[in-house]
């Protein structure tokens, strides 16, 4: 039924009305987005915070901080790193607000499962911050058994944190998956959605697979440090490498949790930055899936030097091979649609374009690692940490960086500046090539990680690295100020700034509180760009 | 570059140059193909409005797939067939078993020799380290061997060598393990089979020194500087200069002169009684120092003014 | 009797059941996995140790066991029967069949307080706390440690079952449900019915398989 003379709140940005109150209780999905983005940026900063710490104490061999103080700053670089910053940020601030607007819905299916996940979040993150203040927590974010039985730091709850985040990750989930399945607007077909959310549908599947089993291996973890279970503790007969497996049998699809999101933004914004159809779009969708489903099974290549048994290895190494083919799947089609594109170099298209730089080079690193006689001598060096960097960050961060870019006028109505978003895009590329590209050497040359201090042959390589990290908080500085900065001053943004072809375009931006004021019906794909059809 | 000091070294070198190789060349073909459309289709050159209608071509996508899968089988297989080599030691191996302890290493032959934080072992002969840690995991990594592998509480884990060039080879542990995780260091002294066999039969020969000077040799190889300076800088446990004598206040509050008895119990029973302010983390030595090495260490602690 | 309103953005009430039902599945599939992850454990501790669960399986007690089996089954029927009520507008003998259900719930974790109080007297605790002297198997408190997490897990999903329960009694007696809403007393039965199976699964691998 149509209602004519709708409410005014139909046409009114979402951004407008109300005070803080209605912001905290609200069940719009766009609000919830924004205020997940607000948490998780603020969470990247505190993180980023403590990785400049870290680059500072090995800047120069001999020690800054103890030792301890140390630990636990590594600790919580990549805590606050991996469970608050990029597993979250792109599903949970990005997916929010786009999914539902992207497949023609007014919101995602569960509302105030949607607010429920955002304060379960915010609960998880404080329960661990809180750690901070009862000594912290030093065992690294693997929480390594026995370790981090023995441990005497804040163990528990930072593991009780990373359970109750777990929970708010699943909601988040499990709201998408039904999203998508049924709330797409009519002619929506599954090989209509854009490819961001095939990548988010994806990454759904894996967080409601996987989280469960790191939620009951962190609870475990707790009932070992309380009750002294046993299971993973060799003293009263349990098994320390049954621990890793259980950790990785989640962390390590959570890898792909992280990547997948960031993938599925560079195929957004390639091809509209190219102004021409995706290349390959099928193959780009299903090797989401394809990424989804090997990541179950390979969890075991974090352990080649860990004592299990040869044939494991075997199997866990080949497996891992096959990722290599979905994700290079994806690279050649990138690179093929910019053929015969109209190439626009604004900070969002540099941003993705770094993504295949940077995370060609994370992929390709990863062969090393996943042929087992290589991975004997590379494992746990700085190799490793270079390695996963160059996926994480420059992966992950960058697809979240082309997405803010790309999105930030739709989302708050207003142009950020594109001359300090290249001259920041700038800083913290070079910065990363500097950072982390010594690394690799690093650990060729036997670096082992988690290293407080170390001997004068590893002295130049890491003093690069720490200056890179400076140039890193530099780039981050700038965004930082100018994207508050655009917030109230920048350039107003039209409804469609980069002649985008996805349904998010077709809104005024903001968008209005109810996203359509009629159900659109789809009729084509999502990137009919070009003329020669 | 790293030397390659033992007979597996070249081999994983070769796979490790191979890899590189490759990934080499697929980064700049990728690179050069982006760069190259980036310049040559550039919106200055290349209408938005008129370009192409392309929307995939599977052949390619499917070539670009099996080629891959063929390469990364490759590198599988290869990796795998030297992978069999370093997981299976010869049978005539020297065996020496290992014992990590937060946070140094032990080392324990056959004929009941024990050495800290340095393994003696004879060149061109296999070597098996029979492994198991007294705490938490920790790892066995020689980078000239390019080999590495985990300490298991609970459990023996084995690593096989085969040293091709004399000298000392550093060890590092690999495996985050507490506050002196990047301490745990040790060394691996390959000498010429002939000395190695003369190193093996012969006795304590501390004869010509002193107790004093005895002691401060073990003091660097059982690894007590890894936790204690003796220059009046605190680490994880206090400093040992001018201790000898002095009134310490322990964890419980009480105040406690430090004489040769409460030296012996601190290398003995570490915990029983704590100095204010240091984590109960020092291992016990009992049964790794003699009585006379003992004699010898606080002999050490004493001359420390 | 109180209207049901379908939430803005669904199209219709039947789209909006059958995203509740997929999320509520998608939901038991997390449930699982959770619980997966003990299973695991189970499996690999047994595969280890098979005379040590041998052993351990006489210390619980069969016929409490075998009881609450049949309790829980019970309920599953009266909830299902609960479910079918309400869909056929048939409030009154819902809520008494839901009523039941929750005692049935009730009566589980009653039994399971006694079981749990005689283990805690006779010292068959997990870990550390173990201090039972008749078992000889070194291993013998890894078993009780499993039986315990994995029994107390079940035993707060019945405990989370029940407050369902008695939240949809409560709106079944207010009239909230009908034949053309009944989304809730559904997705409680469903979610039940997972608790139900659960224990089937564990009182045989703890209690029964020697």
């Amino acid at each position: 039924m149509e209602h004519h003379g709708e409410s005014q709140g139909h046409h009114k940005s979402y951004l407008e009305g109300g005070g803080i109150g209605s912001w905290l209780t609200t069940l719009d999905h766009k609000r919830i987005g924004v205020m997940y983005l607000a948490a998780t940026m603020l969470f990247f900063a505190v993180g980023g915070i403590f990785a400049l710490l870290v680059r500072l104490e090995l800047l120069k061999s001999g020690p800054l901080f103890s030792p301890d103080v140390y630990n636990k700053f590594f600790t919580f670089h990549g805590a606050i790193m991996v469970f608050m910053f990029i597993i979250p940020i792109i599903p949970a601030a990005l997916g929010n607000f786009f999914l539902p607007i992207m497949i023609g819905a007014k919101d995602v299916a569960f509302p105030r499962l949607n607010l429920a996940s955002y304060y379960v979040f915010i609960g998880g993150a404080l329960l661990a911050f809180l750690a901070i203040f009862f000594g912290g927590v030093d065992t690294g974010w693997t929480f390594y058994t026995p370790y981090s039985i023995r441990s005497a730091t804040s163990v528990i709850l930072v593991t009780m944190g990373v359970f109750v985040m777990g929970f708010s990750s699943i909601m988040t989930g499990l709201n998408f998956i039904v999203t998508i399945h049924k709330l797409r607007a009519p002619g929506m077909t599954f090989h209509r959605m854009p490819l961001f959310l095939w990548a988010i549908y994806a990454t759904a599947i894996i967080q409601v697979l996987a989280t469960p089993v790191i939620g009951i291996t962190t609870l475990l973890l707790v009932m070992e440090r309380v009750l002294g279970i046993g299971f993973f503790d060799p003293k009263l007969g349990g098994d320390p490498i049954l621990f890793q497996h259980f950790f990785w049998f989640y962390s390590h699809p959570a890898v792909y949790i992280m990547i997948l999101p960031g993938m599925g933004i560079v195929s957004e914004v390639i091809t509209v930055f190219s102004r021409k159809h995706i290349f390959g779009y099928k193959a780009i969708a299903y090797s989401s899936l394809a990424i989804a489903f090997i990541s179950f099974l390979v969890w075991g290549h974090h352990m080649f030097v860990s004592g299990q048994s040869a044939w494991a290895n075997f199997l866990f190494s080949i497996l891992t091979m096959l990722v290599a083919i979905p994700t290079a799947i994806k690279i050649f089609n990138w690179t093929a649609t910019l053929y015969k594109g109209s190439i626009h170099l604004q900070t969002p298209m540099l941003y993705a374009l770094s993504f295949i730089f940077l995370f060609t080079i994370g992929g390709l690193t990863g062969l090393f690692l996943a042929a087992l006689s290589v991975d004997v001598s590379l494992h746990d060096t700085y190799f490793v940490v270079a390695h996963f960097h160059y996926v994480m960050m420059g992966g992950t961060v960058m697809g979240l960086l082309a997405g803010l870019h790309y999105w930030w006028p739709k989302m708050f109505g207003r142009m950020y500046p594109e001359i300090w978003g290249k001259i920041s895009w700038a800083f913290v590329f070079l910065g990363f090539n500097v950072t982390f590209l010594p690394q690799f050497w690093l650990g060729k040359m036997g670096m082992p990680r988690r290293y407080h201090d170390y001997g004068p042959e590893f002295a130049t390589w890491n003093m690069v690295s720490s200056v890179g990290s400076w140039l890193i908080g530099v780039g981050f500085l700038m965004m930082f100020i100018y994207f508050l900065w655009s917030l109230k001053r920048g350039e107003k943004a039209s409804s469609n700034p980069w002649n985008g072809k996805t349904l998010e375009w077709q809104l005024s931006s903001p968008p209005t509180t109810h996203n359509f004021d009629h159900v659109p019906t789809i009729t084509e794909g999502p990137y009919q760009y070009g003329v020669l059809r | 570059m790293l030397p390659q000091a033992s007979t597996i070294a070249p081999h994983i070198d070769s796979l490790y140059n191979f890899i590189f190789w490759i990934s080499l060349i697929s980064f700049v073909g990728v690179v050069a193909a982006m760069v190259y459309f980036i310049i040559r289709y550039h919106r200055s050159r290349w209408d938005p409005f008129k370009t192409p209608y392309i929307t995939g071509h599977s052949a390619m996508e499917t070539s670009v797939s099996v080629g891959l899968f063929i390469l990364v089988m490759v590198i599988f297989a290869w990796g795998w067939k030297d992978y069999k080599k370093i997981v299976s030691p010869p049978q005539n191996s020297l065996e020496i078993s290992v014992l990590g302890h937060q946070w140094f290493w032990e080392f324990e032959y056959a004929n009941g020799k024990k050495l800290t934080n340095e393994l003696v072992v004879p060149k061109g002969r296999p070597v098996k380290l029979i492994m198991s840690s007294a705490d938490v995991i920790h790892s066995f990594f020689v980078p000239n061997f390019r080999l590495k592998q985990d300490l298991v509480p609970g459990t023996y884990t084995t690593l096989w060598f085969q040293a091709t060039q004399t000298g000392e080879h550093p060890v590092f542990c690999a495996e985050y393990c507490g506050t002196g995780h990047s301490k745990m260091l040790a060394k691996v002294k390959v000498v010429e089979p002939t000395e190695y066999a003369r190193w093996e039969k012969e006795e304590k020969k501390e004869k010509g020194l002193n107790p004093a000077e005895v002691g401060k040799e073990l003091f660097t190889k059982k690894g007590c500087n890894v936790c204690h300076t003796v220059t009046g800088q605190a680490l994880i446990g206090p400093s040992l200069l001018g201790i000898f004598g002095k009134n310490e206040e322990l964890a419980d509050g009480k105040k406690i002169q430090v004489d040769e008895n409460y030296l012996r119990e601190s290398l003995m029973q570490p915990q029983a009684k704590l100095v204010k302010g240091f984590p109960p983390v020092m291992p016990t030595f009992q049964g790794t120092l003699t009585d006379e090495e003992v004699n010898a260490v606080i002999a050490y602690i004493k001359s420390l003014k | 009797m109180t209207q049901h309103v379908v939430a803005e953005h669904f199209e219709s009430a039947e789209q909006a059941f059958e995203a509740s039902k997929l999320g509520l599945w998608l939901f038991l599939v997390t449930e699982i996995l959770l619980f997966g992850g003990l299973f695991v454990l189970y499996i690999v501790f047994r595969g280890l140790y098979p005379e040590l669960f041998h052993e351990a399986s006489h210390h619980l007690n069969r016929t409490l066991g075998a009881l609450n089996t049949v309790v829980l089954i019970c309920s599953s029927f009266t909830m299902a029967l609960a479910v079918s009520r309400v869909q056929h507008n048939d409030s009154k003998k819902a809520a008494g069949l839901l009523l039941f259900t929750f005692l049935c719930g009730l009566t589980f974790m009653i039994v399971k307080y006694c079981e749990y109080t005689h283990k805690i007297h006779e010292g068959l605790l997990p870990g550390v706390h173990f201090s039972f002297t008749e078992m000889a198997h070194p291993k013998a408190p890894l078993f009780f440690s499993l039986y315990f997490m994995m029994t107390g897990l079940h035993g707060l999903h019945v405990l989370v079952g029940m407050g369902l329960i008695a939240w949809v009694l409560i709106r079944t007696r207010r009239g909230d449900f009908s034949s053309q809403y009944f989304t809730p007393v559904e997705l409680t039965g469903i979610y039940w019915h997972l608790v139900d199976l659960i224990w089937i699964y564990l009182f045989p691998l703890l209690y029964l398989i020697g």
